[in-house]
C-alpha cells in the first residue's frame, strides 16, 4: 500500500448526497479479476454518454479536474455495496482523499485498505471547501495527514480527526494482515477453546 | 458485569485482542466467499505465499453472475466471458485453496445469503462475514453478521479475523400486529423511510418487540438483510424456538448432545433488561400498509395509497435537489398517485425476497390470474433447494400459468451481472433491496416492494394495493 503523508492537489466537487457505489462503479466493471484498471470506468454513468463519449458537464471530465486526487461530496458517501471495486476505480483515476460530512461505513473502511483517506467534515466546513473547489484554477488544497489540517486557497485552514491507528497504517503504508499475523499466539489460544464448544 | 446488549455479548466472546486505541481483533466464525468479491483476495494470498487459516469455517459459491435461464451446458457455456472466468477463477481458487465450494450444477447452489442459512452453516451467536453488504441477513438468527471488502476477505482467509472497533447500540422496537399484506419488506421499507439511509451508521441494529418475534425465519431473513439499506452494517433479531426450530437437523448444525448444549446456549443470547442502548426507536407495525419506494435511495418510501412527493415542498436544498434529481431519472411526476405508474417488468427474487416463503406468498396473489400483457415478470428462486420445494408445492406451476418466466437460482436482476437486467427507461416492480441510479440496468427504474405488492403489480401492470385485490 502505499504511504500517505501530505498530498497537494486539485480538489473535484461533486455536491450530491447519498453517492452509492453503484454510482462510483456499476456492476458491469465488477467482473474483473485485477484490482487496477477501474479508473477508466470510475462514475461511469454519470461521466460518459451510451455511446460512450464524454458528458460534457460532468466534473471529472472538466479542467482542471481531471487531474484531481481530492473529491468533495455530500454526505453519506459510498453507501450501498461492499464492494471494494469503489475506492479501487476512485485510487485507479487518482483520487487519494475524499471529504465529506459523512460516509458510510464499509466503503470507509475499505478506503483505508487502499491507501485513501476518507476525511469526515461538519458540513459548514465542506460547504466551504465546495465552494473554494468550484473556483477551477484555485481548487488546489493541501491535506497533511501527520498534522490533521487541510489548507485551501483563500487561507482556509480546518483541522480534521483520524483514528490514530489508521493515521499510523496509513503514513507507514502498512499491511494489516502483516500486524495480525504478529498476533497469531493469540488467535491460536483463542481459537483453541473457540472449537471446543459445541455451537463454534 | 453490567447488563448488556446481544451485541455486546456476541461481541465480547470474539474478542481476541484490544489495543489501547480501541482497535480491536475479532474472531470471524465464518467466512461465505462467492465469484466478485474474492478473486483479488486470493491473488494477494498467492503473492505473499499464505494460506486459508480456516478451510472448514469458509464456504464459496457463485451467485452473482451465474445464468438464471438453461445450465446444462455448465460453467463453459456462460456465453458472458468475464462472467465465466470469474466462476471458473472462483472454482480455481478454492481448489487450489482446499476452500469447500458448492458447484452451479449442484442442488444446493443458491444465493450465498439463502444457502448459508439453509444448510445451517449460519447459527446464532456467531460472526459471520462475506464481501457482501447483504451479509446482515445472517442477523435473523442472532449471528452478528456484516459484508466486508475484499481486502478483509483476504485478511479472513489468512488470519480467521477482522480489525475492527466496536460499533454503537441501536433497538428498533417494532410492537403491535402487522396488518395482512404487511411483510417484513414493509416493516424494513417503513424503518428505512424513518431514520434514512445513513440512520444507522456506524450502529449495529437490533430488531425487538412483540411484530419481530411474530415473523417467521424468512422474514427475519428479510429484515435483517435491508438493515445495510438503513447505514447500519448488521442487524440482529435475538433467537428464540422459531430459530432453533428452522436449524435443527440442518445439514451443518450440530447434532445430538451438541445441539442440546448449543441451544442451551443459544437461549442466553439475548439483551439484558435495563442493557444500554446508545438509540432507541418504536415503530407500531399495526399502523403500517404495503410500502413502494418512488426515488432512487431506499429512504424513498410511500404508502401503496401515497403519492409521488412534490420537491417544491422541500425546505432542504440538497434534500430537494436530491428528490428532483431522483423524480427525473424516475420518470415520474410531482403529485401523481403511485397506483397510476405503470410497469414493464417484475422481478421476484433477490437475498432480501427468494426464499420458500415469498414464493408462496406472490403464487397465492398470482393463482388463477395473468401477468398484464405489457409486463414481463420473472421468479428467480434464492437456491436450488428452495427452487426444488417450490415446485414439490406446484408453485412453479402457479407462475407459469400466469405467465411468469420460472428461473434458476441466482442474485440475477438484483444486480444485473448476470444477462438479467432492464432496458433504459423499463420500470420494474421488485422485491430486491436497492432502487440506485443503474441497479438494475443502465437507465433501469426500480421501485422496491413486497412479493405480494411484486405479483400484484403484474398482474395490475402497474402498482397496485393488494390489499384491494378481489381472491
Amino acid at each position: 500500500m502505499e504511504k500517505f503523508k501530505t498530498l497537494n492537489a486539485i480538489a473535484a466537487p461533486l455536491d450530491l448526497i447519498n453517492i452509492d457505489t453503484d454510482m462510483i462503479i456499476p456492476k458491469q466493471f465488477l467482473k474483473t479479476i485485477a484490482r487496477t484498471g477501474l479508473g477508466r470506468n470510475l462514475f461511469d454513468e454519470m461521466r460518459y454518454e451510451q455511446d460512450g463519449s464524454e458528458i460534457a458537464d460532468f466534473v471529472l471530465n472538466k479542467e482542471p479536474y481531471r487531474s484531481a486526487e481530492i473529491l468533495i461530496a455530500g454526505e453519506n458517501f459510498g453507501c450501498g455495496s461492499s464492494r471494494e471495486h469503489a475506492p479501487w476505480a476512485l485510487l485507479d483515476f487518482g483520487i487519494r482523499c475524499v471529504i465529506a460530512p459523512s460516509f458510510a461505513d464499509i466503503f470507509f473502511n475499505n478506503c483505508f485498505k487502499n491507501g485513501i483517506l476518507p476525511i469526515e467534515l461538519p458540513k459548514a466546513d465542506v460547504d466551504a471547501l465546495m465552494a473554494a473547489s468550484q473556483n477551477g484554477a484555485n481548487a488546489k488544497m493541501t491535506v497533511d495527514l501527520e498534522k490533521q489540517l487541510i489548507t485551501g486557497p483563500d487561507g482556509i485552514e480546518i483541522a480534521f480527526d483520524v483514528d490514530s491507528f489508521r493515521k499510523h497504517c496509513l503514513i507507514e503504508g502498512l499491511d494489516d494482515i502483516g500486524l495480525t499475523l504478529q498476533k497469531a499466539d493469540k488467535i491460536s489460544a483463542y481459537e483453541a477453546k473457540r472449537d471446543a464448544q459445541a455451537w463454534s | 458485569m453490567t447488563n448488556t446488549t446481544l451485541y455486546d455479548k456476541i461481541w465480547n466472546a470474539h474478542l481476541i485482542d484490544e489495543q489501547a486505541d480501541g482497535s480491536c481483533l475479532i474472531y470471524i466464525d465464518r467466512h461465505l466467499v462467492h465469484e466478485v468479491t474474492s478473486p483479488q483476495a486470493f491473488e494477494g494470498l498467492r503473492m505473499t505465499g499464505r494460506q486459508v487459516h480456516a478451510k472448514n469455517k469458509t464456504l464459496a459459491l457463485a451467485d452473482h453472475n451465474i445464468p438464471t435461464t438453461d445450465r446444462t451446458g455448465g460453467v463453459h457455456a456462460i456465453a458472458d466471458l468475464e462472467s465465466r472466468t470469474q466462476i471458473l477463477k472462483l472454482e480455481e481458487n478454492c481448489t487450489e485453496f482446499g476452500v469447500p465450494y458448492i458447484r452451479m450444477d449442484d442442488i444446493r447452489q443458491g444465493i450465498v445469503h439463502v444457502t448459508g442459512p439453509e444448510q445451517g452453516f449460519t447459527l446464532p451467536g456467531l460472526t459471520i462475514v462475506c464481501g457482501d453488504s447483504h451479509t446482515s441477513t445472517h442477523g435473523a438468527f442472532g449471528a452478528l453478521a456484516h459484508g466486508i471488502g475484499t481486502s478483509e476477505v483476504e485478511h479472513v482467509l489468512a488470519t480467521q479475523t477482522l480489525i475492527q472497533t466496536k460499533a454503537k447500540n441501536f433497538r428498533i422496537n417494532v410492537v403491535g400486529t402487522a396488518p395482512e399484506y404487511v411483510t417484513a419488506k414493509d416493516i424494513a421499507l417503513a424503518i428505512i423511510g424513518e431514520i434514512g439511509t445513513a440512520g444507522g451508521t456506524g450502529c449495529v441494529l437490533e430488531y425487538a418487540g412483540p411484530a419481530i418475534e411474530a415473523l417467521s425465519m424468512e422474514g427475519r431473513m428479510t429484515l435483517c438483510n435491508m438493515s445495510i439499506e438503513a447505514g447500519a452494517r448488521a442487524g440482529l433479531v435475538a433467537p428464540d424456538d422459531k430459530t432453533f426450530a428452522y436449524l435443527k437437523d440442518r445439514p451443518l448444525a450440530p447434532k445430538g448432545a451438541d445441539w442440546d448444549a448449543a441451544v442451551a446456549y443459544w437461549q442466553t443470547l439475548k439483551s439484558d433488561d435495563g442493557a444500554h442502548f446508545d438509540r432507541e426507536i418504536t415503530i407500531d407495525a399495526s399502523n403500517l400498509t404495503p410500502i413502494v419506494t418512488w426515488g432512487t435511495s431506499p429512504q424513498d418510501v410511500v404508502a401503496i395509497t401515497g403519492k409521488v412527493p412534490n420537491p417544491a415542498h422541500i425546505e432542504d436544498t440538497s434534500r430537494r435537489q436530491a428528490t428532483e434529481r431522483a423524480l427525473a431519472y424516475m420518470g415520474l411526476t410531482a403529485d401523481t398517485p403511485m397506483q397510476d405508474v405503470k410497469i414493464d417488468r417484475v422481478f421476484i427474487g433477490s437475498c432480501t425476497n427468494s426464499r420458500i416463503e415469498d414464493l408462496r406468498v406472490a403464487a397465492k396473489i398470482a393463482e388463477g390470474r395473468k401477468v398484464s400483457p405489457h409486463v414481463s415478470a420473472m421468479v428467480v428462486p434464492g437456491s436450488g433447494l428452495v427452487k426444488q420445494q417450490a415446485e414439490e408445492e406446484g408453485l412453479d406451476q402457479i407462475f407459469i400459468k400466469a405467465g411468469f418466466e420460472w428461473r434458476e437460482p441466482g442474485c440475477s436482476m438484483c444486480l444485473a451481472m448476470n444477462a438479467d437486467k432492464l432496458e433504459p427507461g423499463e420500470r420494474c416492480a421488485s422485491t430486491s433491496n436497492r432502487n440506485f441510479e443503474g441497479r438494475q440496468g443502465r437507465g433501469g427504474r426500480t421501485h422496491l416492494v413486497s412479493p405480494q405488492m411484486a405479483a400484484a403489480a403484474a398482474i395490475a401492470g402497474h402498482f397496485v394495493d393488494v390489499r384491494k385485490m378481489e381472491s
